[in-house]
């Protein structure tokens, strides 16, 4: 990829005061979002608090090194789509569309692990209804992994309308209403990896 | 017209490092089987840490009304601090 020098912006800017990065229509869904991960995220404290030695036994057998490659994979996706809205921003087109492409890469690779994940738990017999525990395991990751198809849906989106050369400055708020929202998936997921993989 | 809210590759480049560097203590502290008060506290400072990072930096809120902030931190303390109730409820009294 190209060097971690970049021409000036075209254009100067116009504003110097703050400005929220993307669609306010996309932040207000990622703020209902989050308060939806905030209460599964409550549920499965609670429940855990009320069946400790089972949580901490069933946590124990999950796939802890998966887990931590998702996360690198993730965070490596959203490292990606930063730099691909920093190319759009010096309406560099190609290297704005290599850069989601290689957040694409990396989106891929999460679901990849997952559903290995989930193979083996289903060769274990883990269901939803086999207890508590599992019951939050698979539907919260469920839920999450739902998130990730659609993030996946949308830099592709994002992609095709890198290579149309459809963002350069004064044109950046599809790239960031979509930057956005590949963002808040890995925010939720920084929280639910340690809570449901680690913390015991 | 956007103004230069992303920052520079250079600094997301480092961010990035840290992030993963980060991701590997957390999972270093699971393989080591680390427990109790001390272990939740440092593992929900490194994830309050990363969570952080992507709302102020890569998210550019840090450039936004400080309102996006409040909201979008303040869920990530609200979070975490309903978590460590739960967990000292569960802990031997």
């Amino acid at each position: 990829m190209e060097q971690d020098t970049l021409p000036a912006i075209a254009t100067p800017p116009d504003d110097t005061g703050p400005r929220l990065a993307g669609d306010l229509a996309i932040w207000f869904f990622i703020l209902a979002e989050l308060l939806a991960f905030g209460v599964f995220f409550a549920a499965y404290a609670f429940t855990r608090a009320n069946n400790i030695e089972l949580f901490d036994a069933e946590q124990a057998a999950l796939n802890r090194n998966a887990g931590a490659l998702n996360t690198v994979l993730l965070l490596t996706a959203s490292y990606f789509v930063v730099r691909a809205v920093q190319a759009a921003e010096h309406s560099l087109s190609q290297p704005c569309a290599r850069w989601l492409l290689a957040a694409i890469a990396c989106g891929a690779g999460f679901l990849v692990v997952k559903m290995f994940e989930y193979a083996a738990a289903f060769e274990h017999n883990i269901s939803l209804s086999s207890s508590p525990f599992h019951m939050f395991y698979l539907s919260l990751t469920f839920f999450h992994f739902m998130h990730v198809i659609l993030g996946m849906v949308i830099l592709v989106a994002m992609w095709n309308g890198a290579r149309q050369g459809r963002y350069r400055p004064g044109e950046m708020n599809g790239i960031e209403t979509g930057a956005a929202y590949w963002h808040m998936v890995d925010l939720v997921w920084l929280i639910l990896f340690p809570l449901v993989y680690v913390i015991h | 017209m956007s103004s230069d809210v992303h920052g520079t590759p250079r600094r997301a480049t480092l961010l990035w490092a840290t992030l993963i560097v980060a991701t590997l203590l957390t999972w270093g502290m699971g393989a080591l089987g680390a427990t109790g008060k001390g272990a939740i506290a440092a593992l929900a400072a490194i994830s309050f840490w990363k969570g952080a990072v992507i709302i102020l930096d890569f998210m550019a809120l840090r450039h936004a009304p400080a309102l996006w902030r409040m909201l979008t931190l303040g869920w990530m303390i609200l979070v975490w601090v309903v978590i460590a109730i739960a967990y000292i409820k569960g802990m031997p009294q």
